[in-house]
């Protein structure tokens, strides 16, 4: 790796370029964010304008996200993410384990399987997802046949669960897919040469060895849940909503943005506390790396 | 637990365990059920959820409808552009990494996945805020197209590059720099050493995240929400607006669209990818 | 004669695609053997061994082991251990952990283990490293930790998997010793499996040489050396000279045969040969002189010095005799002075003792 110092020119070419992008369409937005979350509709001749802000002088929006009822769409945020993505780890595990183990020449086609929804348009999927458990839809004609239902699948929080497994799916397995990969097979073969069951293999070997993947999984998954408003919106419907409903009404309809901005930066903060745990999991567990 | 092993499979061989075969079978299931349904449907003939009919009158609808027609163009449009900019700007990066060392290198690169890492809906909003404030959302809704979609396009490569350079980077870490070395000892400038010897081993990846990229962009629908206007609506923003109205076939046929544009741009990736020459 | 701990009856390994791994082989394993499959890569030495270990099964055949067919009990139920080529020492425990592991999942008691993990540390003289953890430790000695884990289960048979290619020269003797004191201490049966013959012929008490998935020959190692039964096991075990020769007439043990290099001699042999054979000679049975040598029987024939590689102790020369065959011959240093005494280009004769020859017809 070359110092910067000795090719000056050709290194502020390539990193200028990206550099700039992001301060202008990245970092100067959020700071722009942070300060109107601080802020407050500007009072012009007695009436609230709806334009012009008071920037950096009230911790109000602060405080009124802490309000009851946005503390449980905060707190509905948190754990519905939490067992959406305990779920997908449950399912993509042995579904990585699977295509990891599988004869080779099966294994691309068993991972592009489980990949490829992935890069359909997460509002279509879940579009798919409604159209299906709808109580007009196909499982409901399909128990119609034999006389049962119709039930209603959808407006509750099973089935914003339901929804958010299914769009992040891919995302677990790509990560556990990439660390059991990398396992030195020698080890499991090793543990069940001294003794151990295939499930203490699992336990004792398997797992704390991919440690690190599964919690690139978790992260990968629990982030985007978080911040979900699609999901809960379309499967859920209004008695289901999440902070990220919350964002986007503040922000779209309500037309309050200091208040969404507030909101905006709990949700990243949520998110930033989830980073911290990963990086300090991730040096407590040296795993595979030897 | 000593069940006994069959003729010729290991015991490490988890893919032929009868439980691993069903679960997989059922999450496919799961996975695709419902897209193959929506795509079913939209054959149908009317939209109660109930078959009636096979018609291509939805597809028909959906490619009269003017809406749908100019936001399929205008998401076609945004995704071109955008791919070209993230990809250059994702590969400057990448190189920058990948060959130098200079101060606070670590957090530089902390900063450049933030966009990967940031919820969504946060970006969008920052972005959203930002074109209001400095004008630039009510500037260009008069713009001629397809500078009128600018804004989404700014938004776009700003969080598709970043994904480029990583693409990009994880390629440049498999580079033999004893090529370059092979090269200058020939005779060949840096600039020629560039040009013969380095970009053609990038391509492929470049090829790679250019393709991600695209699918990323087409397929984006939090951020493009927030950073449109109404002029330039997107497809995807389309079609959540159509999804707020209820349930119509037309979707259904947008939606297929979509998914095939998508997946030939997938596959195309992969197949790119597929013959890998690392040049060792 | 008391039975084979293990015996391996008409096992064949066969993979997808019409691989055949390991072809009909049956072997004998002896209580208390250090026995050696030896073979180049590719010739089914590993993927049988697995089999013993039951890390694979076979496609058909029987595994006896103790007198009981295991070719398709899991590897944990077998009263096999295995030393891994890679070690594969658990990198997220350390030394102690690691060795008590295969006791702790049999379910040990936690204060027996503490002691048999001691004298096992003792026994590979590990003791001082105890807590340390594996990415903190040299090659060899992860080794040692292997074959710690293993030997603490006290199995009926240690298998090990080229167990010195990965140590350096002094290392590899160093373990070598080690090794075969082990085997003699604990006095349990030891399989390798190597592709070095140097590996297998200092250590091993019998080896079976494999090729392209079949047994070529078992024998001890001075069978091997000095008798090998066909070509493949006399070219793979150190380095021989063959002759291609018509036989002209064989009376009891004795065969009349024709070279085109060597020209015509008597030689003995236990073999029944058809019209034509192979002579093989090892290059240290092979003497150079430059004056013609008088010795009633001896072969000889003048020959070019092609090429002298110098090895400090021998000297590896190669010749071409007139008729164009290529003849190596080994010479002992022997003295001080004057190193080998041959020289690139010199003309020297080539000569042997028939009954340093041996008949190969096969």
């Amino acid at each position: 790796m070359d110092d910067w110092k000795d090719y000056r020119k050709v290194f502020l070419t390539l990193a200028t370029p990206g550099s700039i992008w992001m301060l202008v369409f990245f970092i100067i937005p959020m700071t722009f964010l942070f300060v109107l979350s601080f802020s407050s509709k500007a009072v012009i001749d007695g009436e609230t304008s709806t334009t012009a802000y008071d920037y950096f002088n009230t911790f109000g929006n602060y405080f009124a996200s802490t309000g009851q009822s946005y503390l449980v769409l905060l707190w509905r945020a948190v754990w519905t993410s939490a067992v959406a993505t305990f779920v997908c780890l449950v399912l993509a595990y042995p579904l990585a384990m699977a295509v990891c183990f599988a004869p080779s020449r099966w294994r691309p086609v068993m991972l592009l399987l489980l990949i490829l929804p992935f890069w359909i348009n997460l509002l279509i999927r879940t579009y798919a997802m409604y159209s299906i458990f709808r109580t007009t839809g196909v499982i409901n004609q399909a128990v119609g046949l034999v006389g049962l239902g119709p039930y209603e699948m959808l407006n509750n929080t099973p089935a914003v669960i339901m929804g958010l497994v299914y769009v992040y799916l891919p995302f677990m397995v790509l990560p556990l897919y990439s660390t059991i990969e990398k396992l030195d097979r020698s080890f499991l073969e090793a543990s069940l040469d001294l003794g151990a069951s295939q499930a203490r293999t699992f336990w004792s070997v398997t797992w704390p060895l991919t440690l690190p993947g599964v919690i690139t999984g978790i992260i990968l998954v629990y982030i985007p849940c978080l911040g979900t408003f699609l999901t809960s919106d379309i499967l859920g419907g209004p008695n289901n909503w999440t902070i990220g409903n919350a964002i986007q009404n503040q922000f779209l309809e309500a037309n309050n943005w200091p208040f969404g901005a507030a909101l905006s930066f709990i949700l990243m903060y949520a998110t930033f506390i989830a980073l911290v745990i990963r990086a300090l999991f991730a040096r407590r567990s040296k795993g595979v790396d030897a | 637990m000593s069940v006994q092993l069959k003729p010729g499979q290991g015991p490490l061989e988890y893919a032929r365990r009868p439980w691993i075969i069903i679960l997989f079978g059922l999450v496919l299931l799961f996975l695709y059920a419902p897209i193959a349904s929506l795509i079913v449907f939209s054959f149908n003939v009317d939209k109660s959820g109930v078959w009636h009919g096979f018609t291509f009158m939805n597809y028909v609808k959906a490619w009269h409808n003017d809406a749908i027609f100019y936001a399929l163009s205008n998401s076609l449009t945004i995704a071109v552009l955008s791919t070209i900019v993230s990809t250059v700007l994702g590969a400057t990066t990448a190189l920058a990494l990948w060959r130098f060392n200079f101060p606070f290198k670590n957090t530089y690169e902390g900063f450049m996945t933030l966009p990967i890492v940031v919820p969504e809906i946060c970006m969008g909003i920052s972005l959203a805020m930002f074109f209001s404030y400095t004008g630039m959302m009510a500037g260009v809704r008069d713009w001629l197209w397809p500078f009128n979609l600018i804004n989404i396009m700014f938004a776009h490569i700003a969080f598709c590059f970043p994904f480029v350079a990583v693409v990009v980077r994880a390629r440049l870490q498999g580079f033999n720099r004893q090529l370059e070395e092979a090269s200058k000892d020939l005779g060949a400038t840096e600039l020629q050493t560039f040009t013969n010897v380095l970009v053609p081993f990038m391509v492929p990846s470049l090829v790679a995240g250019g393709l991600l990229a695209f699918t990323l962009s087409l397929d984006d629908f939090v951020i493009t929400l927030f950073s449109s206007g109404p002029g330039s609506i997107t497809f995807p923003v389309k079609i959540y607006g159509m999804v707020k109205r209820g349930v119509d076939m037309q979707i259904n046929a947008a939606s297929t669209i979509l998914i095939v544009i998508t997946l030939a741009a997938t596959l195309l990736a992969m197949k790119l990818q597929a013959p890998d020459k690392s040049g060792h | 004669m008391t039975d084979p701990i293990i015996s391996i009856r008409n096992v064949s390994k066969r993979f997808a695609g019409g691989v055949t791994a390991v072809d009909n082989i049956s072997i004998d394993i002896m209580q208390n053997e250090f026995f050696a499959l030896l073979g180049p890569s590719g010739c089914g030495k590993t993927t049988l061994l697995r089999m013993i270990s039951g890390l694979e099964t076979p496609t058909e055949g029987q595994i006896i082991i103790g007198g009981q067919d295991m070719a398709f009990t899991p590897p944990n139920l077998r009263p096999t251990n295995m030393v891994f080529q890679s070690y594969a020492v658990f990198p997220h425990m350390t030394v102690e952990q690691n060795v008590g592991y295969g006791l702790k999942v049999t379910g040990v008691a936690a204060p027996e283990i503490k002691t048999r993990v001691v004298e096992a540390l003792e026994m590979v003289k590990l003791s001082h490293l105890a807590a340390r953890k594996p990415d903190q430790m040299s090659g060899g000695q992860r080794q040692r930790v292997a074959l710690a884990r293993a030997l603490i289960k006290r199995p009926k048979v240690l298998l090990l998997d080229e167990p010195l290619s990965a140590l350096d020269a002094k290392l590899r003797d160093d373990m070598r010793m080690e090794l075969t004191r082990l085997q003699e201490t604990v006095g349990i049966t030891f399989i390798i499996v190597t592709h070095d013959q140097d590996e297998a012929l200092s250590m091993a008490s019998r080896i079976a040489v494999m090729d392209k998935g079949a047994v070529a020959q078992i024998a001890t190692p001075g069978e091997l050396y000095e008798h090998p039964s066909n070509k493949f096991v006399a070219d793979f075990i150190g380095k021989v000279n063959l002759l291609d020769a018509s036989v002209l007439k064989q009376k009891g043990k004795t065969v009349s045969c024709s070279t085109q290099s060597l020209g015509k001699f008597d030689i003995d042999t236990d073999k029944t040969c058809g019209t034509t054979a192979t002579i093989a000679i090892r290059p240290e049975k092979l003497k150079l002189s430059i004056a013609e040598p008088k010795g009633a029987g001896l072969v000889k024939v003048k020959a070019k010095v092609r090429d002298v590689a110098y090895y400090g102790d021998t000297s590896h020369v190669i010749a071409d005799t007139d008729s164009g065959k290529e003849l190596e011959i080994n010479v002992q240093n022997d003295s001080r002075t004057g190193g080998s005494g041959v020289e690139r280009g010199q003309k020297l004769w080539v000569h042997f003792n028939p009954h340093d020859a041996l008949v190969l017809t096969e």
